[in-house]
C-alpha cells in the first residue's frame, strides 16, 4: 500500500497522506568524518517516522540536515514537493518545521510559560508599537497566542509548572516543556531528538503518548530519534536505521526488525 | 540643621544625576553584552559618535568635507541649514541603526563563535576605527551641543531647600532632565523587552542561541536591533556629556567609568547597571567631599575603581549578576 502517491489507512485508522519531505542523496561531512553517507528517504503527511541506529550512526546529523542546523555537503533537501533552497535554521522554522534537541535547549532564564510562549513568536504579525501599547490587533493577537500556549500546556500536563523557572525543573519535565514550546508553533513537521532519553520508565509511558496523541489529535507529521527498540516499535509507522552514516534499512517496524543487517548492526549482540 | 549634612545632602544628590550617565553607558555595555556575550569596548566611543552626529546633523555640516575637497578641490563645509533638535536626534538615530547594520554585516557576522577575546578584540578595533570616521565625518574642534534641555541652577529646588533649611541647593536643571530622561528610556526598555516580540525574542537570544533559531528567530537581526538600542542609549548619552561639557573626544573616556559601574551591577543585569551606576555617582561625590581634603583631593579620579577592585575580591558576580557557580 505504501507505493500509493495519495497515501493510506494505517490499521489503526489513521490516515497518511502523501510525501512532505524527502532527502535525496544527502551526504554529511565533517572535515574527515563522514556523518552522513549518500542517504534517501522520505517523510509522509501524518506519519511517524523514527531514525533508529547505534551512537554516532548519524541520526542527530540528519535531523540537523532537515531542520538547517547543518548544511549537507551533497544532496537535496526536497518539502512539499519543492526543492529547498539554502535556507537557514530559523527560516526553515518559519515554514513550520518545529523541533527538540538531544541536549535539551531551553531558554533555562525563563519560566515555562514564557518558554512556551516563544514558540509562538513567529506567528505574531503586529508592529512593534502597537505591541508595547497593547491596542487593538496586537491585543487580540496576544490572547489568541496565549490560548493556544494553555491549551498545549494543559495537552502536556505541565500546569502545575506553568510560572517554575525552567532551571529548576527536573530532567524529565525539562523535556516535555521542550516538546511543549515545538508544540506551540503548531508545525506542520515535528522533529524530535531522543524525547525520551534519560527518562524512568513512567515518564517514558506519559512521552509515548503525549506523541501518539499529539499526532492522533493534530495529524502532527513527527520524524523522532530514538535507541529504545520496544518504544520505536510502538510508536512508529516506517523507521530508517542508520549506522556509521549509512542507511541499512527502511520500513514499517516489523520488516525492519527482521532485516538481517539491522539485526547484526543495531542488535549485533544477539546475532553471530 | 548642621551645615555639613545640608552640604552631603547637596552633593548625594549631585552624585545620583552624575551616577544616572555611568548608569547610561553601563546599560549599552549590559544590553549588548546579554544579547550576545560580546563586551563592547566601543561603547564610549559610540555616544562620542553619536554626539558628534547630533552636531554635526544639526549643524548641517557636510560629513567628510574634508576628504571631498581634498579630493575634487571643491570648497564645500555646510548644507546651509540649521535644524531643529528633535529631527536631528531621529537623523542621528536613523544613523546609529546604519552603524549597526555595517558592525554587523561587516564585523561580527564573521566572528559568530570566535572565543570571546577575539570578540573582545574586534570591538577595540572598531572603536579606533569610529573614532577615525568620526574624526574624518565631522572633524576634531570641540562642539557645543544645544538640544534645547535647559540648563543651570534650578531656582525652584533653591528657593524651597532655602526656605526649608537656609540653605538653597545647588542642583542643574540638565541633571534633572537627565534623570527623567534616563528613567523614561528605563522604563521604555524594560517594556519593549518584556511585551514586544522583538524585546522577547532578544532575551531569547540572550538565553540560549540554538534554542532561539529552533523557533524562528534570526540571531542577526536581533543582534542588529540590539546595537541599534546600544546605540540609541550611547546617543542619550552623549546628548548629556555633550550638553554638559561640549562635544569632544574625551566623551570617550566615560566608557572607562561604566567599567566600575559594570563590576558593581554584573556584566549582565540591567538593574545592576542602574543602581551600580547611582552608587558609583553617589559615592564618588560624598566620599571625596567626606575624605577628599584628608587624601589629597581628586579622589574622583580613584575611587570607583577601587571600589569596584573590592567588589572583585569579595562579589565577583556584581551586585546582581549571575552567581558564578564553579562545576567541579
Ligand atoms: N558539529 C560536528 N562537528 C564535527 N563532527 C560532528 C558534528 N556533529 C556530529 N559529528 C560527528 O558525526 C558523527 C555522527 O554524529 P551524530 O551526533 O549525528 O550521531 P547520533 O547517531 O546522533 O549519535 P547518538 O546516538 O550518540 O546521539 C559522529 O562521528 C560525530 O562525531
Ligand atoms: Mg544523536
Amino acid at each position: 500500500m505504501l507505493d500509493q502517491a495519495e497515501g493510506y489507512i494505517t490499521d489503526d485508522g489513521r490516515k497518511i497522506g502523501g510525501v512532505v519531505m524527502e532527502m535525496k542523496n544527502i551526504t554529511l561531512r565533517f572535515g574527515g568524518v563522514v556523518a552522513i553517507k549518500d542517504i534517501s528517504f522520505d517523510i509522509r503527511e501524518g506519519e511517524i517516522r523514527a531514525i533508529i541506529g547505534p551512537n554516532g550512526a548519524g541520526k542527530s546529523s540528519m535531523l540537523n540536515v532537515i531542520s538547517g542546523f547543518y548544511v549537507p555537503s551533497e544532496g537535496e533537501v526536497w518539502f512539499r514537493g519543492e526543492k529547498r533552497p539554502p535556507m537557514r535554521p530559523y527560516e526553515i522554522a518559519r515554514q513550520g518545521i518545529a523541533r527538540t534537541f538531544q541536549n535539551i535547549a531551553l531558554f533555562e532564564g525563563m519560566s515555562v510559560l514564557d518558554n512556551v510562549m516563544t514558540g509562538r513568536l513567529t506567528q505574531m504579525k503586529s508592529g512593534l508599537f502597537s505591541q508595547a501599547l497593547w491596542k487593538g490587533k496586537a491585543e487580540a493577537e496576544e490572547i489568541a497566542n496565549r490560548e493556544i500556549v494553555e491549551q498545549v500546556i494543559d495537552f502536556l500536563e505541565i500546569q502545575h509548572i506553568r510560572k517554575t523557572p525552567v532551571a529548576r525543573l527536573p530532567y524529565g519535565l525539562k523535556k516535555r516543556v521542550e516538546l511543549a514550546r515545538a508544540l506551540a508553533a503548531q508545525p506542520k513537521l515535528l522533529l524530535l531528538d531522543e524525547p525520551m532519553a534519560g527518562m524512568n520508565v513512567e515518564e517514558k509511558e506519559d512521552m509515548c503518548r503525549f506523541i501518539l496523541d499529539v499526532n492522533d489529535e493534530f495529524g502532527t507529521t513527527i520524524a523522532l530519534i530514538e535507541h529504545d527498540m520496544g518504544v520505536v516499535m510502538d510508536l512508529s509507522d516506517r523507521v530508517v536505521v542508520m549506522d556509521y552514516g549509512k542507511k541499512i534499512g527502511d520500513g514499517p517496524p516489523d520488516e525492519v526488525r527482521n532485516n538481517p543487517d539491522v539485526i547484526d548492526a543495531y542488535l549485533g549482540v544477539a546475532h553471530d | 540643621m548642621p551645615d555639613q549634612l545640608l552640604f552631603a545632602m547637596e552633593v548625594t544628590l549631585n552624585g545620583l544625576m552624575a551616577g544616572v550617565l555611568y548608569a547610561l553607558v553601563a546599560l549599552g555595555f549590559v544590553l549588548i553584552y546579554k544579547a550576545s556575550g560580546i563586551f563592547n569596548y566601543a561603547q564610549g566611543v559610540m555616544a562620542l559618535f553619536a554626539a558628534m552626529t547630533l552636531v554635526g546633523i544639526m549643524d548641517g555640516q557636510v560629513p567628510f568635507s574634508h576628504l571631498i575637497n581634498a579630493i575634487f578641490g571643491t570648497d564645500v563645509h555646510h548644507f546651509g541649514w540649521h535644524l531643529p533638535g528633535l529631527l536631528a536626534i531621529l537623523l542621528t538615530m536613523v544613523v546609529m541603526a546604519v552603524l549597526a547594520w555595517g558592525v554587523q554585516q561587516f564585523v561580527m557576522r564573521h566572528l559568530i563563535g570566535q572565543e570571546p577575546i577575539i570578540l573582545f578584540m574586534a570591538t577595540i578595533g572598531l572603536a579606533y576605527f569610529l573614532e577615525g570616521v568620526a574624526d574624518l565625518m565631522w572633524g576634531s574642534e570641540i562642539r557645543k551641543l544645544d538640544v534645547g534641555l535647559p540648563q543651570g541652577i534650578n531656582e525652584t529646588i533653591d528657593g524651597v531647600t532655602y526656605d526649608m533649611f537656609g540653605y538653597g541647593f545647588f542642583i542643574d536643571n540638565l541633571d534633572i532632565v537627565a534623570t527623567v530622561i534616563a528613567a523614561l528610556l528605563v522604563i521604555a526598555l524594560v517594556i519593549f523587552s518584556q511585551y514586544t516580540k522583538q524585546g522577547r525574542a532578544m532575551r531569547a537570544v540572550a538565553d540560549d542561541h540554538q534554542a532561539a533559531l529552533s523557533v524562528g528567530i534570526s540571531l542577526n537581526f536581533i543582534w542588529v536591533m540590539v546595537w541599534s538600542v546600544a546605540g540609541f542609549v550611547a546617543l542619550v548619552a552623549g546628548i548629556m556629556w555633550g550638553t554638559k561639557s561640549g562635544v569632544q573626544f574625551s566623551l570617550s573616556l566615560i566608557a572607562l567609568k561604566a567599567l566600575p559601574v559594570l563590576m558593581l551591577g554584573g556584566f549582565t543585569s540591567i538593574p545592576g547597571a542602574i543602581v551600580g551606576g547611582l552608587i558609583i555617582g553617589v559615592g564618588e561625590k560624598l566620599f571625596d567631599f567626606l575624605f577628599g581634603p584628608m587624601l589629597g583631593g581628586a579622589t574622583e579620579n580613584w575611587f570607583a575603581y577601587v571600589l569596584a577592585l573590592l567588589f572583585l575580591v569579595f562579589r565577583p558576580q556584581g551586585l546582581f549578576g549571575d552567581r558564578i557557580i564553579e562545576r567541579v
